[in-house]
């Protein structure tokens, strides 16, 4: 991964000095909670409910077992405990004391770790596949361009006050596991017919109030020119970009009132306007970038027969699931990735103890070349295990509660905090998961259900994706009461990505799982072949799902 | 007389502002107008032999001046609050696009958090809000001794250094 330079290092322990200072003449009076908001927002730091909140950034979800140990020690002796994996692969602590801040952050500048632009209205972090680099079906490791488009985008002087958040994400591969169209820009690596290596570029996704997916802006930019074209569009945005509104402050809203076509004759002329001077990468500094993400020593190896013969029937069986369930392939012969759920039905989703942290990077270092990654899904991946070692190795994360074998199914939920923890929240999300996991604990019923992605926001801002969900549900405020609507059908990656609709009136919490049950019972009605629930719901529309959801509800009320 | 926090090469320091705004004294010899007067007085403002200077608000659009820029010795740019980020854009196209090099001031609610991010879009004068410790101001410029972006100040200091370009 990559490593930090003594730019690096010194540009992040400037930005703890100017931190420091900045709280300092917060606590002093002499910077008022008005003037002190941004600063510390761009510094991840938000006024909760209880306490501050501070987000970490984790740039393309990549640790190494250094930072996740530093991860576990800022959990015991800063918060209270444990943090939380965002759906932006970042991590937030809810409970550490204001004052202390600079001291947690100077601790992560000392594992090469910061929360610059991790909140407020900049470049936050940048996101991509969590299988870059291992992905059989890649055109190349993104993460190189990530670290690129990252550096660029860090603490840049003209880019720092934009109209909103701007979100980046990139991938090299088709199945789109980065989701880049519900980002602000989206860049997918492709070689055009010449056969070289470059990017096309989307604008203008993203979810929030008003959900838009991201169009194509160009088809084919080269590496030599991406600077000057993400610049022009920042440009644009930054100057055209909506100021009076919050909730119309995105670029998605200026990208759909202009119209795509019009939006790029404003890019492009932008663009033509400062090509003679945009920034441009060397390729000395793209070999440099490239260098530090080149392949682990792997070893020469066969892939194997991983089930055969482990355990007792008991182990057997849950081990099979579990492979199935939660390892992915690999491109090298004899290795799997392996994904550590964190939606075990005793905690919310995303979450994690200090010593489980500590667990994951002891486990790194023995099974995965040191390296842990986060998913946009809130769990945790080891990218290379050799696949002699998966029982061993599914033991030891059974033993602390990170092997359970959901993922792709119902209960593998993405959740944001909720009314539990945000300030934001019309809603609580985690006892809706309590309700879900209670009721859906049965995992061969979950498996005949197949790939289901829900996705659970707290409130219209969209954190918990829940506009992308096969099923989707939003907290909403009625009366000073919790309800819920239920989008289906949504869906966040590659060519069937598209948002959901709303099925009807929303629901109390405690109807959640029964209306879940009759939308299920809907699917198995009515699913064809291998179809998931997510390709019945396209193919029937949702009127069948919608009245198998009322129906009866109706008739008892 | 009002203070003002000045960068010439690479000094920085605190000097009285020789300019007034129309609406401070319409018969100064250097004078700054709003871009409704410079448009509607345009020729009159000229030829009076002034020192000029021309005040935009964060909406408007700098290309409204770029014809003129070398006629004009300032160019302020208003911010409303530490949010508001239009002028390091219009900053920004001024000093690369429109070859201005005037004084280009920084105006309104700036603080000295920002100062650092304005030099470097090439704002080589601030006039922070009344209540400001200009003292204090001057240390804000001090804040990274490194960047990865090039800028007008220091250009592309971590390329540079990668590359030995």
């Amino acid at each position: 991964m990559y490593q930090y330079d003594q730019i690096d290092k010194q540009l992040v322990l400037e930005r703890v000095a100017q931190f420091r200072d900045q709280t300092q003449r917060f606590l002093n009076g002499q910077l008022s909670e008005d003037d002190f908001r941004p600063l510390r927002l761009r510094n991840g730091l938000y006024i909760q409910r209880y306490a501050p909140m501070l987000r970490i950034s984790i740039p393309y979800g990549l640790l190494s077992s250094k930072q996740v140990r530093m991860f576990a020690r800022i959990a015991r002796e800063y918060d209270k405990g444990f943090g939380h994996f965002t759906t932006r692969t970042n991590m937030q602590y809810n409970w550490p004391e204001l004052a202390k801040v600079p001291d947690i952050l100077e601790l992560l500048a000392s594992v090469e770790m910061h929360a610059i632009q991790t909140s407020g209205n900049c470049i936050r972090n940048v996101t991509s596949d969590h299988l870059a680099g291992v992905a059989r079906d890649e055109l190349e490791d993104p993460r190189p361009w990530c670290e690129l488009v990252r550096q660029w985008a860090t603490v840049h002087p003209e880019f720092a006050f934009l109209p909103r958040k701007f979100k980046i994400a990139i991938t090299a591969s088709t199945a789109d596991r980065a989701a880049v169209r519900i980002h602000d820009i989206g860049l997918i690596l492709k070689r055009n017919g010449a056969g070289a290596l470059g990017f096309e570029v989307l604008v203008g996704g993203g979810l929030g109030r008003t959900p838009i997916m991201a169009q194509t802006i160009y088809d084919f930019v080269t590496p030599q020119d991406l600077l000057g074209c993400l610049e022009a569009i920042l440009r644009v945005y930054n100057l055209e970009g909506r100021r009076d509104n919050i909730h119309k402050a995105r670029i998605k809203i200026i990208v759909k009132a202009f119209g795509i076509d019009k939006f790029r004759e404003l890019v492009d002329a932008e663009w033509a306007a400062s090509k003679h001077y945009a920034p441009v990468w060397s390729e000395s500094e793209i070999a440099r970038v490239k260098s530090f993400f080149a392949p682990p020593a792997y070893e020469h190896l066969q892939d194997i027969d991983v089930i055969t013969g482990k355990g007792n029937a008991k182990e057997a069986n849950e081990f099979r699931r579990w492979y199935q369930q939660n390892t992915r392939a690999h491109k090298v012969p004899g290795y799997r990735a392996v994904i550590l759920s964190l939606k075990s039905v005793k905690r919310p989703p995303g979450d994690i103890t200090d010593s489980q942290l500590d667990a994951v990077a002891d486990l790194a270092d023995q099974y995965s070349f040191g390296e842990v990654r986060v998913m946009h899904d809130q769990n945790l991946l080891f990218a290379h295990v050799r696949q002699q070692d998966l029982f061993e190795l599914w033991q030891k994360l059974d033993a602390i509660d990170l092997a359970t074998a959901n993922i792709g199914t119902l209960t593998d939920m993405i959740a944001c905090p909720g009314l539990d923890l945000c300030s934001l929240a019309n809603a609580r999300t985690y006892t809706v998961v309590d309700l879900i996991n209670e009721r859906f604990d049965d995992l061969d019923y979950l498996y005949d259900l197949g790939e289901i992605q829900l996705k659970m926001s707290g409130c219209m801002n969209a954190c918990g994706h829940h506009h992308v969900g096969h099923i989707g549900i939003l907290g909403v405020d009625k009366h000073g009461e919790e309800w819920y609507q239920v989008t289906i059908g949504g869906a966040p990656s590659g060519s069937e990505a598209d948002l959901g609709e709303v099925i009807g009136r929303s629901f109390k919490q405690e109807e959640i799982p029964d209306v879940l049950e009759k939308l299920f019972r809907v699917y198995l009605d009515l699913r064809e072949g291998d179809e998931r629930f997510v390709d019945t719901v396209r193919r029937t529309g949702i009127a069948p799902f919608k009245a198998g959801a009322y129906a009866q509800a109706d008739q008892a009320a | 007389m009002r203070k003002l926090i000045k960068l010439h090469n690479s000094t920085r320091s605190i000097v009285d502002d020789t300019w007034q705004y129309a609406e401070e004294d319409a018969n100064a010899s250097s004078l700054i107008v709003s871009l409704t007067q410079w448009q509607s007085e345009h020729d009159a403002l000229l030829a009076s032999g002034k020192r000029l200077g021309v005040k935009l608000a964060p909406a408007d659009k700098v290309e409204a001046i770029a014809q003129d820029a070398a006629k004009l010795q300032l160019i302020a740019l208003q911010f409303g609050g530490i949010g508001e980020g239009r002028g390091y854009s219009q900053a920004h196209i001024l000093r690369r696009r429109c070859g201005f090099t005037g004084e280009l001031r920084a105006v309104g609610k700036i603080y000295r958090d920002q100062l650092f991010y304005m030099a470097r879009c090439g704002f080589d004068a601030f006039e922070m809000p009344e209540n400001a410790d200009l003292n204090v101001a001057l240390t804000g410029f001090d804040d990274y001794t490194v960047a990865y972006q090039p800028g007008i100040d220091l250009a592309g200091v971590a390329l540079q250094k990668r590359t030995g370009t």
